[in-house]
């Protein structure tokens, strides 16, 4: 494989992720419990979309300031995978939330129009839109050139909706969901030594699956713009 | 399709592996690693295998898109 030390890495990381974030030992948390491991799931795959989108924006900004097609190529996979990340953490939160949040049968849980009102699921479903309503855009506009420049402009908007929807807002407003009052993972105060031990690596091999898929569709991309240019 | 048959083998190879266990159904609780834990290390087993599954079908998907690089080149 081409360049492959970092598919190695990240195949490394993610068995250490499953394997580890089963069996290693994690603070007893009430009403956690061993939900706790999903640490190293859920909140990995919204770590690994942001930093996807971060990568995606940075290519808009590339192509914006070269015109280089290639670059608007690569803005479009890193979004793509990006926005599955995003898809998946909403997955897993809901499961996760259904489990621990609210529970039919225990009257002290919240009610399920509790779980509606959440800040942070609203957020999250609003910036989702928004990167949907990127590739919308993109394929509705047919020249290729000005597809190109129209979606760079956008995903440039798209990125700095992010961060009022799914990093500020959420924290201004009373919710359940956890690391409203700091930066939740990333504080060392708040997380235990023994997860950070898990928590770090496991983002790193998922950001790096992201990766993958995306060059993986960045190539096949390239591949079928050569097809059409040499026909 | 040639590339496939090591993969499948793999696959296989990774089925029979869990018989041994399945064979021990009576008798006396043995000192068996699968059902220590309250049998945490089956879903480990699982969780692996589609690890496992995921990251050989993506290899098989690189392998096959440099091959179509090599020969639109």
């Amino acid at each position: 494989m081409r360049k492959s030390w970092w598919k190695i890495l990240c195949v490394a990381l993610l068995a250490y992720a499953v394997i580890g974030g089963i069996l290693l030992p994690v603070p007893e948390i009430p009403q956690l419990q061993e939900t706790i491991r999903n640490l190293y799931y859920h909140v990995c795959m919204w770590f690994a979309m942001m930093i996807l989108f971060t990568t995606s924006v940075v290519y808009s900004i590339k192509y914006l300031r070269t015109l280089d097609i290639s670059y608007d190529l690569r803005a479009r996979s890193f979004a793509a995978v990006g926005l599955v990340m995003g898809l998946l953490g909403y997955g897993t939160g809901a499961i996760w939330a259904a489990y621990t949040w609210a529970d039919p049968n225990n009257p002290a849980y919240a009610s399920f129009g509790s779980i509606a009102r959440e800040p942070k699921l609203i957020g999250a479903a609003m910036a989702i839109l928004v990167y949907f309503a990127y590739f919308i855009l993109r394929d509705s506009v047919t020249d290729m050139d000005r597809r190109a420049r129209v979606s760079a402009v956008y995903n440039i908007f798209a990125y700095a909706m992010l961060f009022p929807s799914i990093w500020i807002v959420p924290r201004l407003l009373p919710s359940l969901h956890p690391g409203q009052e700091g930066n939740p993972a990333l504080n060392f105060n708040d997380i235990d030594a023994r997860m950070r031990m898990v928590f770090y690596p496991a983002v790193i091999g998922w950001t790096l699956l992201g990766a993958w898929i995306a060059t993986l569709k960045i190539r096949l991309d390239i591949l079928r713009e050569k097809k059409w240019s040499n026909a | 399709m040639r590339n496939s048959i090591p993969f499948l083998l793999a696959f296989v190879l990774l089925f029979f592996s869990g018989i041994p266990s399945m064979a021990q159904s009576s008798g006396a609780e043995m000192a068996d690693v699968m059902r220590s834990n309250g049998k945490i290390y089956v879903v480990v087993a699982v969780m692996s295998t589609i690890l496992t599954g995921l990251i050989l079908y993506l290899v098989s998907l690189d392998r096959r898109i440099r091959r179509m690089e090599r020969n639109a080149d």
